[in-house]
C-alpha cells in the first residue's frame, strides 16, 4: 500500500508482462497520422527529387494505429519510475519535485511556437525572459555575467573551461593543467580533457575535504585552474574555500564551480563570495527542471566580470536607449570564444526555470536549501546506526554512506542495497559515486520529501540492511517489470536496435 | 505564501530536536560566517502562481514572431505535431525520471530509446545510434571527435554547406581539442573539395545532405576525398529529407548525424532539440553518450540496459569518448512517438508534401520581378535560397507586418561579410525558405504576393 508521502508500493511498477517492441506491433495497412489539407497540387516524387538522389526504398518504421500507439507507450510509462510516483533520493541529481506551473509555461503558444532565427523585434518576449533568467543566475551565483547556451552540465563544463583558455592566450599565456579533487564527478576530467588540458587529481583528507598542503604541492604556474563543487559529491561543505580560492589565484588559476550541489546554499553563500570565476548551475538539478529520463537539461555558464569578454556569443542584452519601454537584442562579446550551442540554449528549460525563481523568490530559494539540509542531515543521522557515514560530520544537501562494512559481514553489497530498496517503494540513492568511498549508498532526499517520507525511506533502508543480514537480500528487486538484467551480456552480445535482434552469437 | 514545501512548523521542530539544532541556521555551521550572504539574496519575493503564469504569457505574447506564419527553417521546421504525440511524450513517467541507472525501474524509458535508436538506424542506413545528444550542432563535432580520434589524424575539412551554426561551434570545440578545420567553399550551392586538395593530413570530411541552403548536392567526392586522405566520411542529414533522398550509408557514411527537432519537438525558440547520431558497427567503442542493448533478466525475461558503459565518462573519466552525460532523452522519446504515429508511409508523405509545396513555393517566388535563385541549378529539396532584389531583412520585416515569418536572411546565419558558402552580397540579399508539410496553397500564395509588393 502507498504510504502518505513520496513512497510508491511495494511493487512500484505495473507492467510484468514484456510489452512488445512498436516494430511487433506493426500490421501493414494500419496507420494513425493525419496531415492538415494543404489545397496543393501534387507533385510525383519523381518530379521533387531527381532519380540520383532518389532513395531505393521507403524508410520502414511501423504501421500502428493510434489506439496501439497509445496502449503501448501508456504501458512503457507504467514500466518506468518516476518523481511523480515517488521519492527518487538519487545524490548527485537533485530530484525534487518539479512544479506543473513550470510545465504550462514551457507549452505557451507564446514561447514554444517562435523560430529560434526569427528578428530580435519580434521576439522581444524571449529575449526579456532570457535576460531575466542571466540576471537571477547571476544574483544567484554571485557573478558578472552569464551565457545560457550550454544544453547540460558537461556542457557548461567545457564551456567554462574554454573560457579559461581563452582567457589564458588573451594574457600570452598556455597553461597546461586543471585541477579536481578525487570525489569530482566524471564529466569534470572528461571535460577537462575535451578543453585541451590535462588533468592533475588531488586527494581529500580524512575531513572529506581537498587536502590542503597536497593542494599547494601541485600549484604552479602551469596550472590554468581547478574545478571543485561546494559542497563537495561527500555533501560536505569546503571550509577551507578562502584558501583553496587563494592558493589557486595566486598561481594565476582560475577558479571553476561545478553547480550540481548548489542546491544546499541557495540564498546561504554565493559561489562568487567564495572565490570562484566560473560557475555552471544545473537547472535540472537546483531549478527543478523535470530531467525527461535523461535529459533535456540546462548548464548555463556565469562569470566573473574579468571573464565576460570571452563568453559564447550572441548573447541576449537590454538594448540601451532612453524612454519607459525597454527594447531587447542580441551582442556577442567582444572575444568570445564562439558559439556552443546551435541556437540560444535549450530555451524552454530556461523559461521553466524562470518561472521556478520567480514563484519561489529570494526568500523561497534561501527555504529550499535549509529543508534540503536538513532533510539530508535527518537521514543522515537516523541511519547512522544502520550504515557507515562515510565522513561521519554534518551533511548539507546530501549524505554519502558506505556499506563497505555490510559487505564484509553479510556479502550484500551497495549494489544489493539499491536494489532491495526498490521493492520498498522507492528509488534507490547513487551507487558507485563518488569513487573515494567503497560501496557508496549517496542519499539526496531533496526539500521536498516530507517528513513521512524521510521516516519511510529511513525504515525501507533499514529493512533492507536487516534483510542483508538474514541473507534474503539476494535476488531482489523482485517486484519489478524486470528483475537484475545482465548487463555483461548486453555488452557482450550488443544488440542496440531491433534490426540486430537474432543476429549475435 | 503555500510553496512545493511540505514541512509543517511541527515537523521542522521535531526534526531539528532530533538533530541537537536549535535553529536551521545552525544546519550551515560548516560555512564560514565571513563567506555567508548577510542579507540574503538580491531578487524579489516569491509570487504565487497564477501571477507567473500571467507573467510568462505576457512575455509569450510580446512575442510577435509566434503568431506569424512560419516559413523559416534552417534546421528548426514548423511540423506538424498532433494532440496524441504531446500526450503521449508529456506523460509525468516519462518526463519527471532521471537518467536509467536503476534497469529494474527504468524498463519504459529503455524500451522507447531502443525504439527510437532502430528508427534512427533505419533511417540514416548505419547500424548503430546513439540515445541523442545535446542538437544537431553538438552531434557534428561529436562525429568531428570520433573521426580524428579513430583516425589519429587532427584535420578536419568541412563543406561550408554545413550549417553555419554548427560550423561555428565546431570552430569553438576545436579551440580545445586541437583539430585544424578547413572549409570547402560553396560553387552555386555545391561544394568545391578542390581547393583543400592540398592541406595536410585529414581525419574527417564533413558533408550536408541537403546542405543548409537547401541544395542536394553529389556526395561522390566527398567519398572520395575522404578515401583518398584515409579519412572518414561525417554526413549531416536532414532527417525528414532521408526519408525520400538516399541515406547517408548510400553515399558512404561512417557516421552521420542530423538535428531530430522536425520529430515531434516544436519550434521552441531552439531548444530543447535532438542530437542524433549514427555509426557504422566498427566505430561503436567510440561512440560518444549513452546506448541502450537488449538483454536479458534475472529470470531470463527480455529487458533493456544501458550498454558498453566503460566508454563514458563516469567510468572512464578523463578517457572518456565524449563528456556527455544528460543529453536530450525525452525529444529522443518523442521522436519515437512522432515516428511511430508517422509509420512507415506518414513519414515518406511528410517529407513528400514539404518537397511539393517548397517546389511551388520556389517556382511562384522565382516569377518575380528581380528576384533569383541563389544556388543556379542545383536542386534542392524542402527548402531553398532565393537572391532578393532589396535586402532580406528588410523583406523579412515587411512580410511580418503581412502576418508572414518570410524565412531566414542569410546574413543573419553567416555574418554580413558572407563566409566560404555566400559573398556578402548573398549574405544581405539572400533569404532562405522553408516549406512544411503544415504550410496551405493559400499561406503560400499569399506570402507571395505579398513578397512580390515587398520588392518592388
Ligand atoms: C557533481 C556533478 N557534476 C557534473 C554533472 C554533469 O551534469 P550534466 O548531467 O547536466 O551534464 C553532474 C550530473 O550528473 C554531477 O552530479
Amino acid at each position: 500500500m502507498a504510504a502518505s508521502g513520496g513512497r510508491a508500493s511495494s511493487a512500484p511498477l505495473l507492467g510484468r508482462d514484456n510489452e512488445p517492441t512498436i516494430f511487433e506491433l506493426s500490421r501493414p495497412g494500419r496507420a494513425s497520422w493525419q496531415l492538415p489539407t494543404t489545397g496543393l497540387p501534387e507533385t510525383p516524387l519523381a518530379d521533387l527529387v531527381p532519380a540520383e538522389h532518389r532513395r531505393g526504398a521507403p524508410v520502414g518504421i511501423a504501421e500502428v494505429s493510434e489506439r496501439d500507439l497509445v496502449g503501448h507507450f501508456t504501458r512503457l510509462s507504467h514500466r518506468q519510475y518516476s518523481v511523480d510516483l515517488g521519492a527518487y533520493p538519487l545524490g548527485s541529481c537533485t530530484m525534487k519535485y518539479n512544479p506543473k506551473v513550470c510545465d504550462a509555461v514551457a507549452g505557451l503558444p507564446g514561447l514554444a511556437g517562435v523560430h529560434p532565427a526569427a528578428p530580435a523585434p519580434l521576439v522581444q518576449g524571449w529575449l526579456a525572459t532570457l535576460v531575466a533568467l542571466e540576471e537571477a543566475l547571476c544574483e544567484i551565483a554571485g557573478m558578472a555575467a552569464a551565457t545560457l547556451q550550454p544544453a547540460a552540465g558537461a556542457a557548461g563544463e567545457l564551456t567554462g573551461l574554454l573560457l579559461m583558455r581563452a582567457y589564458d592566450e588573451a594574457r600570452g599565456e598556455r597553461r597546461r593543467r586543471v585541477i579536481i579533487p578525487d570525489s569530482a564527478h566524471g564529466t569534470n576530467p572528461a571535460s577537462v580533457t575535451l578543453g585541451g588540458y590535462e588533468t592533475t587529481t588531488v586527494r581529500s583528507d580524512e575531513r572529506g575535504l581537498v587536502d590542503l598542503e597536497a593542494l599547494r604541492a601541485v600549484l604552479d604556474t602551469d596550472v590554468a585552474g581547478m574545478m571543485l563543487t561546494n559542497p563537495n559529491t561527500l555533501g560536505l561543505f569546503e571550509e577551507d574555500i578562502a584558501q583553496i580560492a587563494s592558493a589557486v589565484h595566486e598561481v594565476g588559476g582560475l577558479m571553476y564551480y561545478d553547480g550540481a550541489n548548489l542546491n544546499a546554499i541557495l540564498g546561504v553563500v554565493r559561489p562568487g563570495d567564495m572565490g570562484f570565476d566560473i560557475v555552471h548551475l544545473n537547472l535540472h538539478k537546483t531549478f527543478a527542471t523535470p530531467h525527461g529520463g535523461g535529459g533535456p537539461g540546462a548548464g548555463p555558464v556565469a562569470v566573473a566580470p574579468h571573464l565576460a569578454e570571452f563568453l559564447p556569443g550572441p548573447r541576449p542584452v537590454r538594448l540601451p536607449g532612453e524612454g519607459a519601454e525597454v527594447r531587447y537584442g542580441w551582442q556577442t562579446p567582444r572575444r568570445s570564444i564562439g558559439r556552443v550551442h546551435g541556437w540560444h540554449g535549450n530555451a524552454l528549460v530556461l523559461a521553466r526555470a524562470l518561472a521556478y525563481i520567480e514563484v519561489h523568490g529570494g526568500d523561497g530559494l534561501h527555504r529550499v536549501a535549509e529543508r534540503a539540509v536538513l532533510n539530508a542531515n535527518w537521514i543522515r543521522k537516523r541511519l547512522s546506526s544502520t550504515f557507515d557515514v562515510a565522513f561521519d560530520r554534518p551533511c548539507m544537501h546530501e549524505v554519502v554512506f558506505s556499506a563497505a562494512a555490510l559487505h564484509r559481514r553479510t556479502g550484500s553489497s551497495a549494489f544489493d542495497v539499491a536494489k532491495g530498496l526498490i521493492e520498498e517503494g522507492f528509488h534507490p540513492p547513487t551507487v558507485a559515486f563518488p569513487l573515494i568511498v567503497d560501496d557508496a549508498l549517496m542519499v539526496e532526499p531533496t526539500e521536498t520529501e516530507s517528513y513521512e517520507t524521510l521516516v519511510a525511506l529511513a525504515e525501507g533502508l533499514e529493512r533492507v540492511a536487516a534483510r542483508a543480514h538474514e541473507g534474503t537480500l539476494e535476488g531482489a528487486p523482485r517486484t519489478t517489470p524486470v528483475r537484475r538484467v545482465d548487463e555483461a551480456r548486453a555488452a557482450r552480445t550488443l544488440v542496440p536496435t531491433f534490426d540486430a535482434v537474432g543476429k549475435q552469437k | 505564501m503555500p510553496d512545493y514545501l511540505p514541512h509543517t512548523g511541527e515537523d521542522l521542530a521535531d526534526m531539528l530536536g532530533f538533530l541537537g539544532l536549535s535553529s536551521l541556521e545552525e544546519l550551515f555551521a560548516s560555512v564560514p560566517a565571513a563567506l555567508r550572504l548577510a542579507a540574503g539574496l538580491g531578487l524579489p519575493e516569491g509570487v504565487p502562481e497564477p501571477d507567473v503564469l500571467a507573467r510568462a504569457s505576457a512575455r509569450g505574447a510580446a512575442n510577435a514572431a509566434a503568431g506569424l506564419v512560419c516559413f523559416a527553417g534552417a534546421g528548426a521546421y514548423d511540423h506538424e505535431v498532433p494532440p496524441v504525440v504531446r500526450a503521449l511524450a508529456g506523460r509525468s513517467e516519462f518526463v519527471t525520471a532521471y537518467t536509467p541507472y536503476q534497469p529494474e525501474v527504468a524498463q519504459g524509458g529503455l524500451q522507447a530509446i531502443f525504439e527510437f535508436q532502430t528508427m534512427v538506424s533505419r533511417l540514416y542506413g548505419l547500424p548503430i545510434a546513439n540515445a541523442s545528444l545535446y542538437d544537431g550542432a553538438s552531434a557534428l563535432v561529436e562525429a568531428v571527435n570520433l573521426g580524428t580520434g579513430s583516425t589519429g589524424r587532427d584535420g578536419v575539412v568541412v563543406s561550408a554547406g554545413v550549417h553555419p551554426h554548427w560550423r561555428s561551434a565546431l570552430r569553438t570545440f576545436a579551440a580545445g581539442t586541437g583539430h585544424r578545420v578547413l572549409e570547402a567553399p560553396l560553387v552555386e550551392g555545391v561544394t568545391d573539395w578542390s581547393a583543400l586538395e592540398a592541406e595536410g593530413e585529414v581525419g574527417v570530411v564533413v558533408a550536408a545532405y541537403p546542405n543548409y541552403l537547401g541544395c542536394l548536392e553529389d556526395l561522390g567526392p566527398a567519398r572520395r576525398l575522404a578515401d583518398e586522405r584515409g579519412a572518414l566520411l561525417a554526413i549531416a542529414a536532414d532527417p525528414v529529407g532521408a526519408a525520400i533522398v538516399r541515406s547517408p550509408a548510400d553515399w558512404g557514411a561512417d557516421v552521420a548525424v542530423g538535428e531530430g527537432q522536425p520529430f515531434g519537438t516544436a519550434l521552441s525558440f531552439g531548444g530543447p532539440y535532438l542530437g542524433l547520431f549514427c555509426c557504422a558497427a566498427s566505430h561503436v567503442r567510440r561512440l560518444p553518450g549513452r546506448l541502450v542493448g537488449e538483454t536479458l533478466d534475472a529470470d531470463g525475461r527480455l529487458a533493456y540496459v544501458t550498454t558498453l558503459r566503460a566508454r563514458e565518462q563516469d567510468i572512464r573519466r578523463e578517457k572518456a569518448t565524449s563528456n556527455v552525460c544528460t543529453n536530450q532523452t525525452l525529444m529522443a522519446l518523442t521522436a519515437a512517438v512522432q515516428l511511430g504515429w508517422l509509420g512507415t508511409a506518414g513519414l515518406a508523405e511528410v517529407a513528400t508534401r514539404c518537397a511539393c509545396g517548397a517546389r511551388y513555393c520556389r517556382d511562384a517566388m522565382l516569377r518575380l520581378d528581380g528576384v533569383e535563385p541563389l544556388t543556379g541549378s542545383t536542386p534542392t529539396l524542402r527548402e531553398f535560397a532565393l537572391h532578393l532584389p532589396i535586402p532580406a531583412d528588410l523583406a523579412i520585416e515587411r512580410l511580418a507586418d503581412e502576418g508572414y515569418l518570410a524565412g531566414v536572411a542569410l546574413d543573419a546565419l553567416v555574418g554580413e561579410d558572407g563566409d566560404g558558402s555566400l559573398g556578402a552580397d548573398s549574405a544581405s540579399h539572400g533569404l532562405l525558405v522553408a516549406v512544411t508539410e503544415r504550410r496551405t496553397k493559400d499561406e503560400i500564395d499569399g506570402l507571395v504576393a505579398a513578397l512580390g509588393k515587398a520588392v518592388r
